[in-house]
C-alpha cells in the first residue's frame, strides 16, 4: 500500500511522526510538498506592474521560484530524516489544495495536520485548503493534530433540546 | 490616440517601443518639437533623480542591507507568523518609502520569501503583504515612487513639507493592510514555526545605512535650501558607488546598469507620448470630468479618477496624463492625485487591466493563476486606503494651511 504524507510548513513533523506511528511497516512511503504557485504568480504581478523598467537580470520571480524550490527541498530532505525510513520524495506547484488531492489519488491513506484555529474547535480548525483536501480527498485521510491533542474535557456541553428534537437525532422508539 | 499610448507602451520591450512612439507623434505634427522639448526638459531632472535612486538601492543590496533586514526580522519574530508579518510589514514600507517601490518589488522581496522559508513559516501572507506595501507604503516621500517624483517636481513644495502632508495618510493606509491581511491570512498565520532559529548571523552593513541615513537628512536640508534634492541621491550614490568600486564590488558599467538608462529613456518617451494624448483631446475631457479645488469632495473624486485611470493604464502615464490638469489647483488636488494613482494598483494584478490583457495577449500559454485572492485582497483595502488617506491629506491641510 502506498501512504502519502503531506509535508507544509510548521506542521510537517506532526505527520511525519504519524506516519511513524501508524503507516504499516511494508507500506511505500511518499513525502509530498506542494508550493503554492500563487506566491510566485503575485511576485510576477508586481513586477509586471512596474512599467517599463529594464528586465535584464533583475527578475525577482525566478529568485523566488529558485529558493521556493531549495526550500522545499530542504523540508522534505528534514522530513524524510525524522521519518527515519525509505521513503519518496514528490515536489509540485500549483494549486495547493487540488495537487495534493491528485497526488492523492491511489494513495491508500493520506496524512495530513489540522492547520486552522485550533483554539476553536469546529469547521475553523482546518484551513481552506486543508478543508478542500479532506473534503475531496479520492482516499482514507489521517488527520492529525500539530500538537497535543485536546483532551476529551475539551467537548463543550451538549446544545439544549430544540425544538426538533436532540442533535442526535430523533429519541429511539419504544419497543412495540 | 489614447489607444495608441494604452496599447504602445506596452509592447515588448516596452522602453524601446516608447521611443519610436514618441518620434511618431513629433513627425506627425501631434506634438511640436517645442513642446516634445520642453516636456524632456521638464522631466530630465526627475529622471536623473530617479537614477540615483535606482542605483542607491542597488548599491544598498549589494552591500547586503536588505539581506540583513532579514535576518533581523527572522531573529526577532522567534517563529511566530504574526510577528514575522509585523517585521516584514515594517521593513517594506520603510523600504519603500526610502528606496523606491522597485526597491521592495525587485531587492526585498526574494529576501522576504527566504526569511519565510529559513524561520519555517509560510511564506504567502508574507509575499503577497510586500506586493501590496510597494503600492501602498509608496506614499510618503518623493522617492517613494516615480509617480511621487513626478508630482514632486508639479507640486512646487519642499520634501518635508510633501513627507508631513503624506505621513498621516502613509501610516493608516499601513494599518489598514494589517488589519486586513490579519484576518485574510489568518489561518496560514495560526501555524507557528518549530524549527530552531537560524544560527548564523548576516552582518549589517553599518556604513550603508549610515550613508543611507544622510542622504534621507540630505533630501531634506537640500531641499529647504533651495537645492534639488536629486544631488543629495547623487551624493549619497558617489560616497556608496566608489566604496563599492574601491573594494571591486562594483564595477563602472554594473553601476550604470542599476542607474536603468534604458528604463529612464522609456520615461522621457512616454512623457512626450501622454503629451501627445493629453494635448490632443484627453485632457480637455479630463478637465471636464474633474471636479477643481481642494475641497474634501472634490480631493476625493480626483483621487478616485486617478485609481481608476492607474488601474485602466498603469500609473505611470496616469499622473502623466493627469498632472497638467491638477497642477493648477496647487498641492491638494496633485497629492489626491498622487494617492489614487500610488493606491489604485492593488486592485489588479499586475498593475493595471492593460498590462493584464497585453500579457495575456502575449503569452496566451502562461499562467496568470490564481488571480482570486489578489483582487479580493485588493477590494479590501484599496477603497478604505483611498478614503482614509484622501481624508487624512485633506486634515493635514486644513490643520497647517494649505
Amino acid at each position: 500500500m502506498t501512504v502519502l504524507i503531506w509535508i507544509t510548513e510548521g506542521t510537517w513533523q506532526a505527520t511525519v511522526d504519524a506516519a511513524r506511528a501508524h503507516a504499516p511497516a511494508n507500506a511505500d512511503l511518499v513525502l509530498l510538498h506542494v508550493a503554492g504557485a500563487d506566491v510566485s504568480d503575485a511576485v510576477r504581478g508586481s513586477f509586471a506592474g512596474l512599467l517599463g523598467r529594464d528586465r535584464r537580470g533583475r527578475d525577482p520571480v525566478s529568485q523566488v521560484e529558485a529558493i521556493s524550490e531549495a526550500a522545499a527541498a530542504a523540508l522534505l530532505e528534514d522530513a524524510a530524516a525524522r521519518l527515519g525510513r525509505p521513503a519518496a520524495r514528490l515536489r509540485r506547484r500549483g494549486r495547493v489544495e487540488r495537487e495534493v488531492v491528485l497526488a492523492a489519488d491511489g494513495a491508500e491513506l493520506l496524512i495530513c495536520a489540522r492547520d486552522g484555529d485550533r483554539a476553536h474547535l469546529g469547521p475553523r480548525s482546518l484551513g481552506p485548503t486543508t478543508r478542500f483536501v479532506v473534503d475531496h480527498a479520492p482516499c482514507p485521510v489521517l488527520l492529525v493534530w500539530p500538537e497535543q491533542p485536546p483532551g476529551a474535557e475539551s467537548l463543550p456541553p451538549p446544545p439544549p433540546m430544540g425544538r426538533h428534537g436532540p442533535p442526535d437525532g430523533p429519541p429511539p422508539r419504544p419497543p412495540a | 490616440m489614447l489607444a495608441f499610448a494604452v496599447v504602445r507602451p506596452r509592447d515588448w520591450p516596452e522602453s524601446v517601443a516608447a521611443v519610436p512612439a514618441a518620434g511618431l507623434l513629433v513627425a506627425v505634427g501631434a506634438v511640436s518639437p517645442d513642446q516634445a522639448w520642453a516636456q524632456t526638459k521638464t522631466l530630465l531632472p526627475v529622471v536623473g533623480f530617479l537614477a540615483a535612486v535606482l542605483t542607491l538601492s542597488q548599491l544598498c543590496a549589494d552591500d547586503g542591507l536588505f539581506t540583513a533586514a532579514g535576518d533581523v526580522v527572522a531573529r526577532a519574530c522567534r517563529g511566530q507568523p504574526v510577528r514575522l508579518l509585523g517585521g516584514v510589514f515594517a521593513v517594506a514600507a520603510l523600504t519603500t518609502a526610502v528606496l523606491s517601490l522597485d526597491a521592495t518589488v525587485v531587492l526585498l522581496t526574494p529576501v522576504v520569501f527566504a526569511t519565510a522559508a529559513r524561520v519555517g513559516l509560510r511564506a504567502r501572507p508574507h509575499v503577497y503583504a510586500t506586493a501590496h506595501l510597494a503600492n501602498s507604503a509608496s506614499l510618503l516621500l518623493p522617492v517613494s515612487n516615480l509617480t511621487n517624483l513626478l508630482a514632486f517636481a508639479a507640486c512646487g513644495l519642499s520634501f518635508g513639507r510633501f513627507a508631513e502632508l503624506m505621513a498621516p495618510g502613509w501610516l493608516l493606509v499601513i494599518g489598514i493592510e494589517y488589519v486586513v491581511f490579519r484576518r485574510f491570512f489568518r489561518s496560514d498565520l495560526l501555524i507557528s514555526a518549530t524549527a530552531p532559529p537560524p544560527a548564523q548571523r548576516a552582518p549589517v552593513p553599518v556604513f550603508t545605512l549610515v550613508v543611507l541615513a544622510l542622504t534621507l537628512a540630505g533630501f531634506a536640508v537640500t531641499s529647504l535650501a533651495g537645492v534639488n534634492p536629486a544631488w543629495a541621491a547623487l551624493a549619497g550614490v558617489v560616497v556608496l558607488g566608489v566604496r563599492a568600486l574601491a573594494r571591486r564590488e562594483a564595477t563602472p558599467g554594473s553601476l550604470a546598469g542599476a542607474a536603468s538608462p534604458l528604463f529612464c529613456l522609456f520615461v522621457l518617451a512616454l512623457g512626450i507620448v501622454v503629451k501627445g494624448v493629453v494635448s490632443n483631446g484627453l485632457g480637455t475631457g479630463a478637465d471636464r470630468v474633474l471636479p477643481h479645488g481642494s475641497s474634501l469632495p472634490a480631493l476625493l473624486a480626483v483621487a478616485a479618477v486617478a485609481a481608476v485611470l492607474a488601474c485602466l493604464i498603469n500609473n505611470l502615464p496616469a499622473i502623466l496624463a493627469l498632472l497638467p490638469i491638477v497642477a493648477a489647483g496647487g498641492p491638494g488636488p496633485v497629492l489626491a492625485a498622487l494617492i489614487g494613482v500610488n493606491l489604485g494598483p492593488n486592485l489588479t494584478y499586475a498593475g493595471s487591466l492593460a498590462t493584464l490583457l497585453w500579457r495575456r495577449i502575449l503569452r496566451a500559454h502562461d499562467t496568470d493563476a490564481d488571480l482570486g485572492d489578489f483582487t479580493r485582497l485588493g477590494l479590501l483595502t484599496v477603497p478604505a486606503a483611498l478614503i482614509v488617506a484622501t481624508v487624512a491629506l485633506w486634515a493635514m491641510l486644513q490643520a497647517t494651511g494649505g
